[in-house]
């Protein structure tokens, strides 16, 4: 589902963030991405994204060597990647409803089809009853499972998750895991960074480490 | 570390690979009209949530449409007028102030002779004053005057077989040859210099409706760059999402149309208003000149112009902007 294959990033005032980074990540298997701060988790989660560009390697994606994709064909390649951020990034001017929405709008759903999946996913969620309500008048956690519902509600192969629980209480970290392993049965692809040690050991799941830009275990 | 068993078998079907996901063909249909619909809306109530600054904007555009729109009407009202003096054929004669009645009379009769003309007309000096204080208003000046500063005029109409200028050159020429002409005038060469001064004037018009046109384009460019800054968030978030640039250029384009739309419907009053206060001055001076002018508005074609013209400089300009800005705007 997703191979590095000896990607290295060079940023031109930070210098080399990631090194000869490979590892291949199965369909349907769920990782950790872990590492103290400043290794690289974010910019190889950026990688992934096609946020950034590698300097040098090969990164595949769903079968296709997205290393050099073109500007154009990027939309379509995060249309089967759900992003999740430790800041959430919703609307905040937007109902719950048109936050989770988005993506099927964005791909061209029909209205029917948007409420009946946007119901769904926020079911799945557990957000059932809250289409209305603003992001704002959420809390921490339900804010976060309005990401993932957003996140997963188009239905992608893969699921990246930056941090999801970063904010969130140790009790609302280990729902909002519970969450990922659901999708993962359901057969998708789940990567998730985050330096909380002692819930990824919980998790025990494949583990992959970094330590200043170098793939040290995983 | 662990490695943790891996591969699961794919229990879940891929997502659709074209461009437009899910539903049929009507349905896509629909969703795609659903989604400009929202945009068109959509981007006329966030003009309508910032009024003073809609207002703003909208005023300056106007005021700029409104003035090459104005500059336009100026032209043509005075092509109309041009075009209501007949372009005739005539001579006029001045005779010398030295000349007499009696000997302008003679004159005529030597002209007429002239089978190159087809009628002469004397006016006398007496009457040149009264048409003179009759058309231009000024009799009460006149009659201050000591004595009659006209001269005498001989209106020659030459023959209809003299139509092409050269022709009525000659005749003119030979005519100024009399020694008690002081001066043969074709009414024609007046026309001709007013026609060309007119055209100067529509030059100026075209360059300068060129350049406010421009001033359109760059001020809703510059409007929708920095709305398009102020929704910065929702931009990167729906790129993140999968949004193609055209997905996200959509409601700021709209909002671009409707910028100039608005913009052309209130240039549209501000030139009717402006043509509407000076209507009645013109209309009393057209009455003093025997009421042949009427103050021409904006027709029906033109207005409809106008506010096509003006709703595309802001498509153009909102679009030139996005462009440029959105291969910029990257989420990081």
């Amino acid at each position: 589902m997703l191979k590095f294959d000896n990607v290295c990033k060079r940023y031109a005032d930070a210098g080399d963030v990631l090194v000869n980074i490979s590892f291949h990540l199965q369909r349907g298997e769920m990782a950790f991405l872990t590492g103290h701060s400043g290794a690289g988790k974010s910019t190889l989660f950026k990688l992934i994204a096609l946020i950034e560009r590698a300097s040098r390697g090969q990164i595949y994606f769903d079968g296709h060597d997205v290393s050099h994709a073109k500007d154009h064909q990027i939309p379509f390649l995060r249309r089967k990647m759900g992003l999740i951020f430790q800041d959430f990034k919703l609307l905040e001017d937007r109902t719950v409803f048109d936050n989770v929405a988005l993506p099927l709008a964005v791909a061209g759903y029909g209205h029917h089809e948007i409420s009946r999946k946007v119901r769904a996913a926020l079911d799945k969620v557990g957000l059932s009853g809250k289409e209305k309500k603003y992001p704002l008048t959420l809390s921490g956690g339900e804010q976060q499972r309005v990401g993932i519902a957003r996140a997963v509600v188009n239905k992608p192969p893969m699921i990246l998750a930056d941090e999801p629980t970063g904010n969130l209480d140790p009790g609302l970290a280990a729902e909002i895991m519970t969450l990922f392993t659901q999708f993962q049965q359901l057969g998708a692809t789940v990567l998730i960074a985050s330096h909380d040690i002692a819930l990824i050991n919980k998790m025990d799941r494949r583990v992959l480490t970094l330590d200043h830009g170098r793939l040290i275990a995983g | 570390m662990k490695r943790k068993r891996a591969v699961k078998p794919e229990t879940r079907p891929e997502v659709p690979q074209n461009k437009i996901a899910g539903g049929d063909f009507i349905d896509k249909l629909h969703a795609y009209r659903d989604l400009h619909a929202h945009a068109f809306f959509s981007s006329l109530g966030r003009l309508v949530d910032k009024p003073f600054t809609t207002l703003l904007t909208i005023g300056v555009l106007a005021i700029s449409i409104a003035l090459a729109a104005c500059f336009y009407l100026l032209v043509a009202n005075i092509e109309q007028l041009t075009g209501t003096i007949e372009s005739s054929n005539q001579i006029s004669l001045f005779l010398k102030d030295t000349v007499s009645e009696a000997e302008a009379k003679k004159l005529v009769e030597t002209i007429n002779k002239n089978t190159e003309v087809a009628e002469i007309k004397l006016i006398s000096k007496a009457q040149a004053l009264a048409e003179f204080k009759a058309n231009s208003g000024l009799d009460a000046a006149l009659d201050a005057l000591e004595g009659n500063p006209l001269p005498v005029v001989l209106e020659v109409l030459p023959s209809p077989t003299q139509t092409n200028t050269v022709a009525l050159q000659k005749l003119q020429q030979a005519l100024q040859q009399y020694p008690e002409v002081d001066e043969a005038q074709m009414d024609m060469q007046w026309l001709e210099r007013m026609q060309s001064i007119l055209r100067l004037a529509e030059q100026a018009t075209q360059s300068i409706s060129i350049l406010l046109g421009l001033g359109v384009l760059f001020i809703t460019g510059n409007t929708i760059r920095l709305e398009l800054h102020n929704r910065r968030e929702e931009v990167v978030i729906a790129k993140l999402v999968g949004a193609t640039n055209r997905f996200i250029q959509r409601p700021f384009l709209y909002g671009g149309f409707w910028i100039g739309f608005l913009s052309g419907v209130l240039a549209w009053f501000i030139v009717t208003l402006i043509m509407l206060l000076l209507w009645r001055s013109v209309e009393n001076l057209s009455l003093l000149y025997e009421g042949s002018f009427h103050l021409r508005f904006l027709e029906y074609g033109e207005s409809i112009y106008l506010i096509l013209l003006s709703s595309s400089l802001g498509v153009a300009g909102s679009w030139a902007v996005l462009a440029y800005q959105l291969r910029q705007l990257r989420p990081e």
